[in-house]
């Protein structure tokens, strides 16, 4: 793998950072008119999320990291291993452990495409589309015509997600949910 | 692809607020009778600090030969050439280069303004700056604090006494860094421009620095005791704005710092540049006693229209040009 030095070290750029893959979110660059030149990076590391900046001397070079990201089709779920195919027509398959998956795990509904980052060959991370929509399996009865209220109660989803819904939802009815908050968007009519 | 690259960055009102700053200090030096000049921007020699990088450029000599020379890190040695020759007074305008330097707060060619007072002491000096400063930008005039009173506000550290190994310690304990050096100048650059000057807002003079970041200012003794660098530093709202001296005008001691600095580049693999003969001779020949400071005009805009990205003030940075 190629390494990078840096003035290279861009955003997006994904390095080996204590042997993790990490994403470079923003690189300053930091002089002392008279003094040392030194960069400093924010880094999210990509296995456990932590985001957080490290300084280093200009011209400082770290290793690349091996990662893709690609848009996967969820299959279905094993009991152990999350499975996801490509898009691409090639019909590779790749099986992604719970850690990987946690973040997207509320949101995963079969045959909807997912962006899974790979490393090494191995799914590390699954981000969900940012708008979802999934059907409710369980809420208290809707009130009829309150349309206007306010107000919200629990509504659960299909996948074990419970979001705040209006008074109005029902049982039975498709949600458009934002996946980046977790907030109820609207009604989808079937 | 160039697509919309072709366009500046700055909007006209920048490169109206850049247009009138330039002549407002014009203007400034104008009614107190200092002499603008305008000294090459090509050099033969260049100044040897480690830390600056200049770009090269090739000149043709009478033979056709291409040789090596450099586009000015900054006016200073032409500049104290013409003090050396009489000329009282002097400020320049213009650009400076300094290569691999881009960022917020750098570009790698830049706009400088530098003066020279010959009979300024460093007080004097400090003082003229924040009348430059008021006019200009309207700042209120800055808080006077030595460099050592500065670490211990913020970091409860002198700066002159602090071994290698309790330095680190702090390093580590405020910032990520896995940095080898045995160097107590970097540790003190690191912690000042990560921890110090991004929570210096309101305008404040930073002076008496030690000896070992003296550059090209004279030493003294202050009332510690202590042996300092008569140099100073302008920063506001998190941005260094100048850099000044009480000049070093002994050239013996000037040509033992130029080969300080070769040795430090030698030992970090830079590489090395002639020293400057000319300078050196003009300090031979008699340097009048005089503070000079020089202020980044780009970061003077930054702060006068509240842009967080030199990219905002300048109309095409480095990667447009």
């Amino acid at each position: 793998m190629a390494t990078y030095s840096t003035n290279e070290f861009k955003s997006g750029l994904k390095v080996l950072l204590d042997g993790d893959p990490c994403s470079i979110l923003e690189n300053e660059f930091v002089k002392p008119g008279k003094g040392q030149a030194f960069n400093r990076v924010k880094f999210r590391n990509l296995l456990n999320g932590r985001v957080w900046e490290r300084t280093f001397k200009s011209g400082e070079s770290l290793e690349g990291a091996d990662v893709l990201e690609t848009d996967m089709e969820y299959l279905y779920n094993d009991g152990e291993f999350w499975h996801f195919m490509k898009t691409d027509g090639s019909y590779e398959q790749v099986a992604a452990d719970k850690n990987a998956v946690a973040d997207a795990l509320d949101w995963l509904k079969e045959q909807d495409v997912y962006l899974v980052t790979v490393w090494n060959e191995a799914p590390i991370s699954v981000t969900p589309p940012n708008f979802v929509e999934l059907e409710v399996v369980e809420t208290d009865p809707g009130l009829k015509g309150d349309t206007a209220q306010g107000g919200t109660k629990p509504a659960t989803l299909t996948t074990g997600a419970v979001v705040k819904v209006p008074l109005f939802v029902e049982i039975g009815e498709v949600l458009k949910i934002d996946t980046r908050t977790g907030e109820y968007q609207n009604r989808v009519k079937k | 692809m160039v697509g919309n690259n072709w366009q500046p960055t700055t909007d006209n009102s920048l490169l109206q607020a850049r247009a009138r700053l330039l002549q407002q200090i014009r203007e400034f030096f104008y009614q107190r009778q200092v002499l603008e000049v305008d000294t090459p921007l090509l050099a033969s020699a260049i100044g040897t600090a480690p830390a600056l990088d200049p770009v090269r450029a090739l000149l043709k000599n009478d033979a056709g030969h291409e040789q090596e020379h450099f586009l000015q890190t900054s006016p200073e040695f032409p500049m104290k050439r013409l003090l050396a020759a009489g000329s009282g007074p002097i400020y320049q305008l213009g650009k400076a280069f300094r290569n691999g330097e881009a960022g917020r707060k750098h570009n790698p060619e830049f706009t400088m303004l530098e003066w020279y007072r010959p009979g300024f002491s460093m007080e004097q000096l400090i003082s003229e700056v924040d009348e430059l400063f008021a006019t200009t930008l309207d700042l209120p005039s800055a808080q006077r604090i030595s460099y050592g009173e500065l670490f211990m506000t913020f970091l409860d550290i002198d700066p002159f006494t602090i071994t290698l190994p309790a330095l680190h310690e702090v390093a580590k304990l405020k910032l990520d860094v896995e940095i080898e050096t045995a160097s107590i100048d970097l540790w003190l650059d690191l912690l000042f421009s990560h921890c110090i000057e991004p929570e210096l807002r309101e305008p404040v003079c930073i002076y008496n620095y030690p000896a070992t970041q003296a550059a090209l200012a004279a030493l003294d003794q202050d009332e510690q005791g202590r042996t300092v660098a008569r140099r100073f530093e302008f920063v506001a709202g998190g941005l260094e704005l100048a850099n000044g001296y009480y000049e070093l005008t002994d050239s013996r001691e000037q040509r033992r710092r130029f080969q300080a600095d070769q040795a430090e580049r030698q030992q970090a693999g830079l590489p090395t540049y002639d020293v400057d003969e000319y300078l050196l001779a003009a300090l031979d020949h008699g340097m009048p006693n005089c503070a000079g400071v020089a202020v980044g005009v780009d970061r003077l805009l930054m702060l006068q229209t509240g842009k967080n990205d030199i990219r905002d003030v300048i109309s095409f940075p480095v990667d447009r040009v």
